[in-house]
């Protein structure tokens, strides 16, 4: 019997097996950020430890930079003094620091792979859920509290516990106007926020061969929504044609290649569950509720607490309650407030450039505040080399600078009151954007554009007329 | 210090799916250190925006001084912030009770020496009718016998094996553990062509 990537990974990087149980994992690649890992080295300075391993870490800032005027010190002082905080300590301990302005800040997640640090077979952690994104790359990408953000800056190992691994198969063909983020949504859906609980999900099957590593990385990024521990994609000439010629990449890459290559799961490997998912049905999807799992397809009709019982009555109209919407009413031509494309879910080039593609030479309702915001300094600058800000300031989006921005509004962009921003991010939770009664509705770039240009939630395949030809 | 027992009085949080975003704000995250996160916990849905407050289970007198949370499904899920337990512990918070939990925030609570107990669904409705009927009951958590006592009641509860060897054998923050195999961490470093 073959193994699967996981395995083969765990195998190569487990040190011992702990007294508890536990095995005790070596990391190969450890990020961190201003928000989760500053009061690490406070942790560090009490039990007077050193960092093991400075050359394995990487650090930027994303969270809390703003996204209009970076010039510095912050006008936000604890901001400032975040960002102080981890420059300080990245320079004591001798980890390269991704500094504004320094060509490679960005969103962690954009910021890893696009310099090439991420890389096939790596065990790789940072103090932050969305880290599954580098499973794109064929890695155990596991998020971390900031204790073990300590742990791995004084040990560079975690203690953990094995996974199980699902296989999610996506067979058959997409039909136009969807997306890997209809993809994603369409799978927490269906399995729910909770049903990864305890597993590595790989994923695979001809929907997912086809993708770009940018689609890759989308999936992978919201595997942490739908419970999973990590989510992967086994390495293949897709993935190792993107790293070519990227910063970080190991010098011999076509050994590289070679070795990676032998990471992916054999074709005989066997899984602890494993999900069959059919292209066919998957719609543009959009959230009508609270958890990523309250997903609907853009024809659908918002859900009442009538068909269900038990529990779910309840989180149904909750839900519905916060989301101020009718049960039974289409989701789509709910007015919007807001469009946000951006994040480590939807916030790389390809993400603006299907957007651009689709609003070029509309204009976005008068209702809608809308802003873009690539997620890394690079992303800015090749956006910007091909004329994509400018298609986006002529519709009416404001072109901002990178960071995480409104996928969690700890910098100044936030909604105000209950109002109901399109958004590209991962996470629709009460209160994420930043007030306390503002509401989120999660849908891809394209179908974000499509609501900026309708003023309301809309199908992108027929605002922008899309059809089989046409995509 | 062993967690095989713990004992205090209980408060109820209704809900599934609970995530970090509601146990601490985004807005409370901007700190270099989590000294101050305590007053923060569940702020949006304990304040109106003025800071009067709601109501909330955690504010009402006759649950002042709790010490056990109790939830229900998938209790917090999303971020992988730490700020959530550590406002959970600096609020006074010593064990949560809850349906499951998700991941990230279960190995954060186990590390800051918070046992996460999984009680079934019957269990929690009886526990939560105890509580409101009779808030000074006292909840005990024993995890030796992986059961919970309230109110002359027993309930069984779970907990993932090497989570409760860990609290028993009080190795829940395994930081001295894992700097003791320094020569062996090296070696793989090496091999792996880290080092
Ligand atoms: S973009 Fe959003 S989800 Fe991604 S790292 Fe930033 S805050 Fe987290």
């Amino acid at each position: 019997m073959g193994k699967n990537l996981f395995q083969k990974v765990w195998d190569d990087h487990v040190i011992r097996q702990l007294d508890n149980g536990q095995f005790q994992v070596f990391m190969a690649l450890h990020l961190i950020h201003e928000v989760t890992s500053p009061q690490a080295f406070g942790m560090l300075k009490d039990k007077g430890l050193s960092v093991a391993y400075p050359t394995r870490t990487y650090a930027t800032v994303d969270h809390i930079i703003p996204t209009d005027n970076q010039s510095r010190p912050l006008a936000d002082d604890m901001a400032e003094k975040m960002i102080q905080v981890l420059s300080e300590a990245s320079r004591e301990h001798g980890i390269e620091f991704f500094a504004p302005e320094s060509g490679s800040q960005g969103i962690v997640h954009v910021v890893g792979p696009e310099l090439g640090l991420t890389q096939p077979g790596m065990t790789i952690c940072c103090g932050d859920s969305h880290t599954a994104t580098h499973g794109a790359f064929g890695c155990i990408a596991l998020g971390i509290g900031t204790s073990q953000v300590r742990d791995v800056l004084a040990s560079q190992t975690l203690a953990m516990d094995p996974l199980k691994v699902r296989r999610i198969k996506v067979d058959g063909e997409l039909s136009v106007g969807v997306t890997a983020k209809d993809v994603i949504l369409h799978i927490i859906r269906v399995l729910g926020v909770n049903g990864g609980v305890g597993y590595a999900y790989e994923y695979g099957g001809s929907v997912i061969d086809a993708m770009t590593m940018e689609e890759r990385m989308t999936v992978c990024n919201m595997s942490i929504e739908g419970g999973a521990r990590c989510g992967y994609i086994n390495p293949d000439d897709t993935t190792f044609e993107f790293l070519k010629g990227r910063e970080r990449v190991p010098a011999d890459f076509d050994e590289a290649c070679e070795k990676w290559r032998a990471y992916a799961s054999d074709s005989d490997a066997s899984y602890d569950d494993e999900v069959q998912i059919s292209a066919a049905d998957i719609k543009p999807t959009v959230t009508w509720g609270v958890t990523p799992a309250q997903a609907i397809s853009i024809e659908e009709l918002v859900p009442s607490p009538d068909e269900v019982e038990g529990l779910d009555k309840n989180l149904i109209n909750d839900a519905l309650g916060y989301m101020k919407l009718e049960a039974g009413a289409p989701i789509k031509g709910t007015k919007i407030d807001v469009a946000f494309i951006g994040s480590c879910t939807n916030g790389r080039l390809s993400d603006f450039q299907a957007a651009a593609k689709a609003i070029e030479g509309k204009t976005v309702a008068s209702n809608v505040r809308a802003i873009a915001v690539p997620g890394s300094e690079k992303v800015d600058k090749d956006a910007r080399a091909i004329g994509l800000h400018e298609i986006f300031e002529a519709a009416g989006f404001e072109w901002r600078k990178p960071g995480c921005s409104m996928c969690l509004a700890m910098n100044p962009d936030k909604l105000v009151g209950d109002e109901i921003c399109a958004s590209s991010s991962n996470r629709n939770f009460i209160g994420r954007q930043g007030s306390s009664t503002g509401r989120t509705i999660l849908m891809s770039p394209v179908m974000v554009a499509a609501a900026a240009i309708a003023g309301s939630v809309a199908d992108a395949r027929e605002v922008f007329n899309l059809t089989e030809e046409t995509s | 210090m062993s967690l095989s027992k713990l004992a205090g009085k209980g408060v109820y949080v209704q809900g599934n799916d609970i995530d970090t975003d509601r146990i601490i704000p985004a807005r409370y995250l901007k700190c270099v250190t989590f000294d101050e996160l305590g007053p923060s916990l569940f702020y949006d849905v304990r304040f109106e925006s003025d800071g009067t407050s709601k109501g909330h289970a955690l504010d009402a007198p006759q649950h002042k001084g709790a010490e056990i949370l109790i939830s229900d499904e998938n209790f917090g899920c999303g971020s992988s912030r730490e700020h959530a337990p550590q406002a959970i512990q600096k609020f006074g918070l010593k064990a949560v009770i809850a349906g499951s939990f998700a991941e990230i925030f279960h190995g954060n609570c186990t590390t800051l020496g918070i046992p996460c107990v999984v009680m079934d669904e019957a269990s929690r409705v009886k526990l939560t009718a105890d509580i409101e009927n009779n808030p000074e009951s006292e909840i005990i958590i024993d995890l030796e016998g992986m059961q919970v006592i309230c109110a002359n009641a027993i309930y069984p509860i779970q907990m993932k094996e090497s989570t409760r060897e860990a609290f028993l054998s009080s190795t829940f923050d395994p930081l001295d553990n894992l700097l003791g195999a320094k020569a062996e961490i090296y070696s793989t470093a090496k091999k792996l062509g880290y080092a």
